[in-house]
């Protein structure tokens, strides 16, 4: 569609804390119902479940744990930047505010991924 | 700088597009170079223009996919080179080539009471407008829209939701909602709470970035989406 | 595509999350030290009735949260629209409910198993 490719500098700091609080959202709500099967494994199939968990000491896994991790602290945090903007009497400075709120989740993660390995 | 020639590259229907030389100026605005192609070169090239000095918004178009007010846009700011990409308004039904349809923003404009709702009449005394007054600032903030859709055209949400009212017709309810002088405090906050209302917008700021006239229809929908959570819990509804 | 009905739900299952992913997130950088298993998981949460709500009021909030978010992705991008829409959206609600509500059981009441 020609309108889809129209606007080529979208590049700004709240049209990305958009695209990132999106792209986080979708990737949270397609491992939801992987996750809530693993964990439903205590009652079905306690032997599995374990299986499932040691496969989280496989480095892969542990990079896909951080990316689940980050993708939950940066859509915390971007929707809290949201929230504040909309209900808030704010200042223009929420692009200050967005780049906080990306650098305390990718400080998260990143404690997450020290303490895993 | 004068013997310089433009590559300039024209979209024309639906996947069509033309490249037209032209000749460099030391002054020279995007619509300038318009008006030549359309002069000079292709007497059929339509496109839309009035005041040429940014007070009637009718010449808005995109430039190398960004939506400006050609009549003020200097060529030089957006020149690639020697050359730059000119097309219709994003958002909008084109109609032939740089001229689109620009109904559904003036039929959303209404969709959200962007109307006066007046309660005197003229035999009434006229009240007197507070101008330091918070609402008053709030509004003044706002008034100098001059409808030329390029907040509209630079908006996402627009591009994937057809019934979104867009910035401009938000903007202008919020500043009807803190005019002193109008009336339809009930009518407007019903008619941005409907499908097509504030609360579809995702802040992305594309609107604000672009205004030509540097106003700010983000914060204009936030405040808005405030209004209507205050009343959403004064209401229950 | 978004009332304000569905708007205010959205921003007050947020609100009502952002504790608990706090708290999500902390037991997660508390529980894979020493790794993962079954018997750890189980034996934290079992029969407590504290970890039930907690994970409980969790997912209720986010099926809420998620079929309404997933609403609107789906529509501007995938363009779908109307009674269509709104029977996706409830789908998709149920679902993550049932989903999370089973496994919430699983890790808390369910008997018999084998931590």
């Amino acid at each position: 569609m020609r309108a889809a490719r129209g606007i080529t500098s979208r590049a700004h700091p709240l049209w990305l804390a958009y695209i990132l609080h999106r792209i986080s959202g979708l990737g949270l709500a397609l491992f939801l119902p992987l996750h809530f099967w693993v964990l439903a494994l205590a009652m079905t199939d306690p032997a599995r479940l374990d299986g499932f968990l040691t496969l989280t000491e496989a480095g892969v896994v542990k990079l896909a744990e951080f990316g689940l991790v980050f993708l939950l602290a940066v859509h915390m945090f971007g929707g809290l930047r949201i929230m504040a903007l909309e209900w808030l009497p704010w200042s223009p400075s929420q692009k200050s505010l967005a780049a906080g709120a990306t650098a305390a989740s990718f400080l998260i993660a990143c404690l997450f991924f020290l303490k895993a390995v | 700088m004068t013997t310089n020639k433009l590559s300039v590259t024209i979209e024309r229907g639906s996947d069509a597009q033309e490249v037209f030389e032209v000749p460099a100026y030391d002054n020279q605005t995007v619509l300038d170079v318009v008006s030549w192609v359309q002069q000079n070169a292709d007497p059929t090239l339509s496109y839309r223009f009035a005041c040429r000095v940014g007070m009637c918004g009718s010449c808005a178009m995109m430039v190398n996919g960004v939506p400006r007010w050609t009549c003020r846009t200097h060529i030089s700011k957006v020149l690639k080179g020697n050359a730059v990409t000119i097309g219709p308004l994003r958002n909008l039904p084109v109609i032939k080539d740089l001229a689109v349809d620009m109904d559904p923003f003036f039929d959303k404009w209404v969709g959200a009471e962007g109307v006066h709702h007046g309660a005197l009449t003229r035999d009434d005394p006229i009240a007197p407008v507070d101008e330091d007054s918070a609402p008053r600032v709030e509004a003044n903030a706002g008034i100098e829209c001059i409808n030329c859709s390029v907040c509209y055209a630079a908006c996402d949400t627009v591009a994937g939701n057809a019934d979104y009212l867009g910035p401009a017709a938000l903007q202008r309810a919020w500043t009807l909602l803190n005019d002193a002088k109008d009336e339809g405090r009930l009518a407007i906050l019903d008619a941005v709470s409907g499908a097509g209302g504030c609360h579809n917008c995702h802040s992305m700021g594309s609107c604000t970035l672009y205004c030509p006239n540097e106003l700010d229809p983000m914060s204009a929908i936030a405040g808005l989406k405030r209004e209507t959570a205050r009343n959403f819990f004064k209401r229950g509804r | 595509m978004l009332s304000l009905r569905l708007y205010m739900l959205q921003r007050i299952s947020a609100l009502l999350m952002a504790p608990l992913v706090l708290g999500h997130l902390g037991v997660m950088i508390y529980a894979i030290q020493g790794g993962l298993s079954a018997a750890e998981i189980l034996g934290r949460t079992q029969g407590s009735v504290l970890w039930f709500a907690f994970y409980g009021l969790f997912v209720v909030a986010v099926s809420v949260h998620g079929a309404i978010g997933l609403r609107t992705v789906i529509h501007e991008w995938g363009g779908l629209k109307g009674p269509v829409l709104e029977a996706v959206m409830w789908a998709i609600g149920l679902a993550l409910f049932a989903l999370g509500a089973r496994a919430v059981w699983a890790v808390t009441f369910a008997a018999g198993l084998g931590a």
